[in-house]
C-alpha cells in the first residue's frame, strides 16, 4: 500500500467573488477583442474552408531552401503560390489559389508546379478543394456549434435549473469565441480539425462548471441561509483542487499532442490547450459569478425569510475547513 | 458496505477480457493476424486514408444536366402530341424547370391534357387555350429522377473503378447528390479521375451525306439533325459530322467491349451486342449499306465508317486514332456502362504512404507520452489508487481499440488525437471520486462510508461531463467529413468506455484491495 507523493490537504481560501467584478472586465473585453479581430482580420482558413490547392512536398537532397523554390514558382500564371516550411527543414508546404475553371484547370495547376519545381521533390500530400464544399462546411460549423451550446445549455437547464443554463451556455460561448479570435489574432490556420477542437471545447470546458454548479447546489440545500457571495466563494474554493487536477491530467493529453502529435495536429493541440486553459478560468470567474446576479430559485438571499427553524444554519465564517456540519437531506444509502 | 454481487463482477471482468481479447489483434501486422486460426479475433481497426496512404475523391453528381436532357426529351415528347393533336402551336422551347408553348387557336384542351399526361404521369401540366401554356415535372418526380441517377452513378463509379483493379475501393453516397470515392493505396488518382470523368454515353447515328461540308460547318443543318465534332484532336480543329438525331442503337445494348488489335498493330475496341442491339444494329446496317455512320461517345464522333454489308452478328470493332491505353479505357468505360449524368470533382486529397507512416507514429507516440504523463500524474497525486485508475486507464484503452475494431470504424490522425485526448478525460472521473473520497474523510466520516459517499456523490457529476462531451462528440460526427469523423467517433467511444472503466473498474479494485488487504485508513 502507498501513498500519494503529493496531497492537496488545504482548501484555499480565495475570495473569487471578490475578484469577480475584474473577471467580467476581463472577458468581455477578450470576448468583444476576439469578435473585433474575427471581423477587421479574419481568420486564416485552411483549404478545406478557403477551397484552393495544397501540395505538402519533402525535399530528397537537403533542406528545402524556399527562396529557391518560391522564385521557382514565381510568374506562373496560376495566381499567388505561397510557401511556408511544415515541420521539418525538408518540408514544404505549396499553397495555390483555386484555378478559375472546373477540376482539369486545378489538375493543370498541380502540374504545373510539378513541373516547376522539378526532380528532388516528394510529393506527400496533395489536396484539391473546390469553393462549395468550403462554403457549406463554414455553415455547418457555425450550425454544429451554436446547436452545442444550446445542447449543453438545455442539459444544464434539465439538470439544474434554467439560471444554470444561461451561466453555462454564456461562460461556454465566451471559450469558444476567444478561442476563434485566438486564432485571428495569431493567424494560425483554421480548419477542420480545428473547428472540432471548438466543439470539444464546447463540451469539455462545461466539466469543471458542472462541476462547481453541482457543489453550489449541494451547498445551496445544506446552508440555506449563507450569503450567496459566501456560498459561491465556499463552493468555489472547496472544489478547486479538483478543478485543477481534472484539467491538468487533459492537459497532460493535449501538451503531449502538442508537442508529439506532428504538424497537422498543432492548430487542434493550441486551440484544445486554450480551450482548457480559458474554460477554467471561465467556469471560476464568470459561470460562478454569474449565478450572484441571476439567482436561481431557493436562492438563499430571498429564501432566508422564509426558512423554516430548524434548518441547519450556516457557519458563521465560510473559511472553515470544509463542510464540517453533517450532509443534510441527501444521503442516500450509507448506513 | 461496498459490495459486488458475483454476476456483476463476472460481467466487468468479461468485458474488460474482451476489451484485452478483441483489441489485441492491432498489436500485431495484418499478415500476421491473417495466419490466425479462425476461433481467434482478427478484426483490425481499419486505417483512414490519412493514416495508411491513398486517394480520396468527392464526386457530385450534376443533377441539373439530368433535368436539362429530360426537358428537352419532354420538348419533343410535347410536339409529337401536339402534331398528333393538330394543334397549332408557337414558343415551343425549354424555359428555366419547365416547357413553354402558345397554342395559336382553342382546342380540345382536356384531350390534350389526357395525351400529355399518357407520355408520362408524372407531369404538371397547364394549359391555357390564349397565351403560354406551360409543362413541367412533378417535384416527387424529378426527386425521384435525381435518386436514382444518384444510385446509377454509384453503381458505375463502382464498377469503372473495379475494373481498373484497385483494393478495396469505398463508394458510397454522400448528402443527396454526391458520392465519396475512397482509393487506399493510389497515390496518383488522375487516372482514375479521367475515368470517372466521362460520362461515356455511346451510340451509333447515321451521317447525313445529303448536307453539304460547307451547310455543315456553317451551322445549316435540316431538322432532325445535329452537328457533332469528332473526337480527335487534330491539327487545325475538329472536323465536324452532320448526325441524324435519331439513335440507330445505343450503347446500353452493349455486352461486351474488349481492348484488341487490328491488322497486326492497330489498337481497336471490339464490341458485342445484346439480342436486341444485334436485331437494331443488323436491320439499320442492312438497309443502309454503302452509307457512314457515326460512332458517337459523349456528343463526339470517334469514327465514321462506311457501311459495306449488314452487320447482322452483334459484333464489330470500333477504330480511331487510339492508343493502347486510350482503346482499353474506352473498353473498360463501355463494359462499365454510361453514367446517367457528369460527375464532378469537388474535393481530392491524396495523402502519400510514408506521410501516412509518418503520421501514424506521431500520433501514437503522442499518445503514449500522453497516456505516461497521465499515468504518472495519477500516482504521483493518488498513490495506491491513482494506480487503480491507471489500471482501468489500461482497460479503457483496450476497450476503446476494440470497439473501434469491432465497429469497423475508421482510425483517423484526429482520431488518434481522439484517443490522446479521452486518456486525459478519462480519469477525470477518477478525481471527481477520489476528491470527492478526501473531502468525506476530512468531513469525519468512517473509512467505509466515505468510499461510497465518494463514488455515489461524484456519479451525477461525472454522468454530466460526459453527457456534454458526448453531446458535441455526436454533432460533430454529423459535421465532419472524413479525419473529423474520426476524431468524433473516437471521443464518443472514448467518453462512453471511460464511464464504465473509471467507475466500475476502479470501484471493483477498490473493493477487492479492502477485502484483501483489511486497511485501516485509505491512503489517499
Amino acid at each position: 500500500m502507498f501513498r500519494p507523493l503529493i496531497i492537496i490537504r488545504k482548501i484555499p481560501n480565495i475570495d473569487f467573488m471578490g475578484l469577480h467584478k475584474i473577471g467580467f472586465a476581463l472577458s468581455s473585453l477578450l470576448t468583444l477583442g476576439s469578435i473585433v479581430l474575427f471581423l477587421v482580420q479574419g481568420l486564416n482558413y485552411g483549404i478545406d474552408f478557403s477551397g484552393g490547392i495544397i501540395m505538402e512536398a519533402r525535399t530528397t537532397q537537403g533542406p528545402a531552401n524556399l527562396a529557391t523554390m518560391r522564385s521557382k514558382l514565381d510568374g506562373l500564371g496560376i495566381g499567388e503560390v505561397s510557401l511556408q516550411g511544415f515541420g521539418s527543414p525538408d518540408d514544404v508546404l505549396i499553397r495555390v489559389p483555386r484555378q478559375p475553371g472546373n477540376d482539369q484547370a486545378q489538375e493543370k495547376a498541380v502540374e504545373t508546379v510539378k513541373a516547376a519545381l522539378g526532380d528532388g521533390i516528394d510529393y506527400r500530400r496533395t489536396e484539391v478543394v473546390g469553393p462549395k464544399v468550403g462554403g457549406e462546411l463554414v455553415f455547418k460549423g457555425v450550425m454544429a456549434t451554436i446547436a452545442a451550446l444550446f445542447a449543453i445549455a438545455i442539459y444544464v437547464w434539465f439538470r439544474f435549473e434554467w439560471q444554470f443554463g444561461v451561466g453555462a451556455m454564456l461562460s461556454t460561448l465566451h471559450d469558444t469565441i476567444t478561442t476563434v479570435g485566438l486564432f485571428s489574432l495569431l493567424q494560425i490556420e483554421f480548419n477542420l480539425t480545428t473547428l472540432a477542437a471548438i466543439l470539444t471545447i464546447a463540451g469539455y470546458s462545461i466539466n469543471d462548471t458542472v462541476v462547481i454548479y453541482d457543489r453550489i447546489r449541494e451547498t445551496m440545500r445544506k446552508y440555506r441561509t449563507m450569503d450567496f457571495k459566501q456560498l459561491i466563494n465556499k463552493s468555489l474554493n472547496e472544489t478547486l483542487s479538483r478543478t485543477i487536477l481534472t484539467v491538468s491530467t487533459t492537459a497532460l493529453a493535449v501538451l503531449s499532442l502538442f508537442f508529439f502529435g506532428g504538424e497537422v495536429l498543432k492548430g487542434f493541440s493550441i486551440a484544445m490547450l486554450w480551450g482548457i486553459v480559458v474554460g477554467t478560468y471561465s467556469s471560476l470567474f464568470i459561470a460562478a459569478p454569474l449565478l450572484y446576479y441571476i439567482r436561481p430559485r431557493g436562492n438563499p438571499d430571498r429564501k432566508a425569510v422564509l426558512t423554516a427553524p430548524g434548518t441547519p444554519q450556516s457557519p458563521p465564517t465560510p473559511t472553515g475547513p470544509g463542510p464540517g456540519a453533517p450532509p443534510a437531506g441527501r444521503s442516500p444509502g450509507i448506513p | 458496505m461496498l459490495y459486488f454481487q458475483t454476476w456483476k463482477v463476472i460481467l466487468i471482468l468479461a468485458a474488460c477480457a474482451l476489451g484485452v481479447i478483441f483489441s489485441a489483434p492491432n498489436l500485431f501486422q495484418a499478415a500476421t493476424v491473417a495466419s490466425w486460426p479462425s476461433f481467434v479475433p482478427k478484426r483490425q481497426v481499419s486505417l483512414g486514408l490519412d493514416l495508411r496512404g491513398g486517394s480520396h475523391l468527392l464526386l457530385e453528381v450534376d443533377m441539373a444536366s439530368v433535368e436539362r436532357e429530360r426537358l428537352n426529351g419532354l420538348v419533343d415528347e410535347i410536339r409529337g402530341a401536339l402534331l398528333d393533336a393538330k394543334l397549332g402551336y408557337t414558343g415551343l422551347a425549354v424555359e428555366g424547370d419547365h416547357v413553354s408553348f402558345s397554342l395559336r387557336d382553342a382546342g380540345d384542351l382536356n384531350a390534350l391534357r389526357a395525351a400529355l399526361l399518357k407520355l408520362d404521369p408524372d407531369l404538371d401540366v397547364n394549359l391555357a387555350a390564349s397565351g403560354v401554356s406551360t409543362v413541367k415535372f412533378t417535384d416527387t418526380a424529378i426527386q425521384a429522377r435525381q435518386r436514382s441517377a444518384v444510385d446509377q452513378s454509384i453503381e458505375i463509379v463502382r464498377r469503372r473503378i473495379d475494373e481498373t483493379g484497385t483494393k478495396e475501393p469505398t463508394i458510397q453516397r454522400e448528402g443527396e447528390d454526391r458520392i465519396l470515392v475512397q482509393l487506399p493505396g493510389v497515390e496518383n488518382p488522375e487516372h482514375v479521375k479521367e475515368l470517372l470523368g466521362r460520362t461515356a454515353k455511346m451510340t451509333f447515328q447515321l451521317v447525313d451525306t445529303d448536307v453539304a461540308p460547307g451547310d455543315a460547318r456553317a451551322g445549316n443543318l435540316p431538322p432532325g439533325d445535329e452537328l457533332l465534332p469528332s473526337a480527335d484532336n487534330r491539327p487545325g480543329g475538329p472536323q465536324f459530322y452532320a448526325v441524324k438525331r435519331r439513335v440507330m442503337v445505343s450503347g446500353d445494348t452493349l455486352t461486351d467491349a474488349q481492348p484488341t488489335f487490328q491488322n497486326g498493330n492497330e489498337p481497336v475496341v471490339s464490341f458485342t451486342f445484346d439480342s436486341t442491339g444485334a436485331r437494331r444494329f443488323g436491320d439499320a446496317t442492312s438497309s443502309n449499306v454503302g452509307k457512314p455512320f457515326a460512332i458517337v461517345l459523349d456528343n463526339k464522333v470517334i469514327s465514321a465508317p462506311v457501311i459495306r454489308e449488314p452487320i447482322l452478328g452483334g459484333r464489330g470493332v470500333i477504330s480511331g486514332n487510339f492508343t493502347v491505353q486510350s482503346a482499353s479505357d474506352l473498353a473498360l468505360l463501355l463494359r462499365a456502362g454510361a453514367l446517367p449524368a457528369p460527375l464532378t470533382v469537388l474535393e481530392e486529397r491524396t495523402v502519400g504512404p510514408d506521410l501516412g507512416a509518418d503520421s501514424i507514429r506521431a500520433g501514437t507516440t503522442a499518445c503514449l507520452v500522453g497516456v505516461a504523463l497521465v499515468v504518472v500524474f495519477m500516482i504521483v497525486f493518488y498513490g495506491l489508487f491513482g494506480l487503480f485508475a491507471d489500471i482501468a486507464l489500461f482497460f479503457n484503452l483496450c476497450l476503446m481499440l476494440a470497439t473501434l475494431s469491432f465497429l469497423g470504424a475508421t482510425l483517423t490522425l484526429p482520431g488518434i488525437a481522439g484517443i490522446a485526448l479521452t486518456m486525459g478525460m478519462a480519469v477525470d472521473a477518477n478525481v471527481l471520486i477520489y476528491e470527492r473520497i478526501r473531502e468525506e474523510v476530512r468531513g469525519g466520516r468512517s473509512m467505509i462510508s466515505s468510499l461510497q459517499a465518494g463514488f455515489e456523490r461524484a456519479f451525477g457529476t461525472i454522468l454530466d461531463s460526459h453527457v456534454t462531451t458526448l453531446v458535441a462528440g455526436i454533432l460533430m460526427f454529423f459535421l465532419g467529413s472524413g479525419p473529423v469523423k474520426g476524431f468524433a467517433v473516437t471521443l464518443s467511444i472514448g467518453v462512453l468506455t471511460s464511464l464504465f472503466s473509471a467507475i466500475l473498474v476502479t470501484r471493483l479494485q477498490i473493493v477487492t484491495w479492502l477485502r484483501r488487504s483489511k486497511p485501516k485508513e485509505i491512503p489517499i
